[in-house]
């Protein structure tokens, strides 16, 4: 375990959290990002304000650590358009299929103590182990 | 004010997913690849930033619950579907795919835009895509809901 991290994580972890309380708190709202970019998307959304502004957020905090001289690093990607592209559709078609992603589902879905966000969670990430074992030590290895 | 403090939160949501590395795609497939368990590969630190996220998070669920109101809003709006249906189960399992093949999930995916990285930007393209064909099939369907529903679901 040489690249655990577990005083960023947690860190990170609470100001994510904050973020949810917040979010709830003040606007009455549940900080999944898919529902809240899908509603950005949708035709005929009325309140596109609030959701723009925290995805300016999301997107000016990185900026933001740059610009104070901490380096952000562009992701690692695959090679492999087609997966990237299958990937990314995948990702937002089943987040909004099954009515949330990471943060709707696992993080505030589960803070609600909601079973549906509990199921869900426990089928993405079992989804997610499973392709990552097949790509790494059976397609790759 | 109501945008103001949006911002703030998408602010502090994304120093949470920079701070603790899960902007990173190669992390969280360090934490998914549990197989990595063997010759010590393996990065439980996911796992401690849901931790630490669901904590708080659900601190905020029971401070939510004493108020009859949210501060800048009229009313809570929260997701109110219970049924573990078919849809939540083929979405998810659709969804961890999609975010096993790379390691990205909607909310880093959106972040990393600031790096201007042109794969990245495929990839948000194509995130968007997903879930625009999926608005539109389910607003299509013989016995669509009112449309109310489509932005009502549980994220």
């Amino acid at each position: 375990m040489a690249n655990f991290t577990p005083l960023s994580a947690a860190i990170g972890g609470a100001l994510i959290g904050l973020a949810s309380l917040l979010l709830m708190l003040l606007l009455g709202r549940v900080a999944g990002i898919s529902g809240i970019a899908a509603g950005i998307l949708g035709i005929g959304s009325l309140d596109r304000g609030w959701r723009l502004a925290f995805i300016a957020g999301l997107i000016l905090a990185p900026v933001a650590a740059m610009l104070a001289g901490y380096a952000v690093p562009a992701p690692t990607m695959p090679a492999s358009w087609f997966i990237v592209i299958t990937a990314g559709f995948l990702v937002g078609f089943g987040a909004r299929l099954g009515g949330g992603c990471t943060s709707g589902h696992g993080i505030c879905g589960i803070a609600r103590f909601s079973k549906r966000s509990i199921a869900a969670t426990l089928v993405f990430m079992g989804a997610a182990v499973i392709v990552v074992a097949l790509m790494r030590h059976v397609v790759g290895g | 004010m109501l945008v103001v403090a949006s911002l703030v939160c998408g602010f502090i949501f994304g120093l949470g997913l920079l701070i603790s590395g899960m902007m990173q795609p190669a992390k969280v497939l360090a934490f998914l690849d549990i197989l990595g368990i063997r010759n010590g590969t393996w990065d439980p630190s996911l796992a401690v930033v849901m931790a630490a996220a669901l904590a708080v998070a659900g601190l905020g669920t029971i401070l939510a619950r004493q108020r009859p109101q949210p501060v800048l809003a009229p009313t809570f709006d929260v997701p109110t579907k219970t049924a573990i249906d078919t849809p939540l189960i083929a979405g998810s399992a659709l969804f961890g795919i999609g975010w096993g093949l790379v390691g990205l999930c909607p909310g880093p995916a959106l972040e990393n835009l600031a790096t201007l990285s042109p794969p990245l930007i495929v990839f948000c393209v194509a995130m968007a895509a997903g879930m625009i064909a999926h608005d539109q099939w389910y607003a299509k369907r013989p016995a669509a809901p009112p449309s109310g529903a489509l932005a009502g679901a549980d994220g």
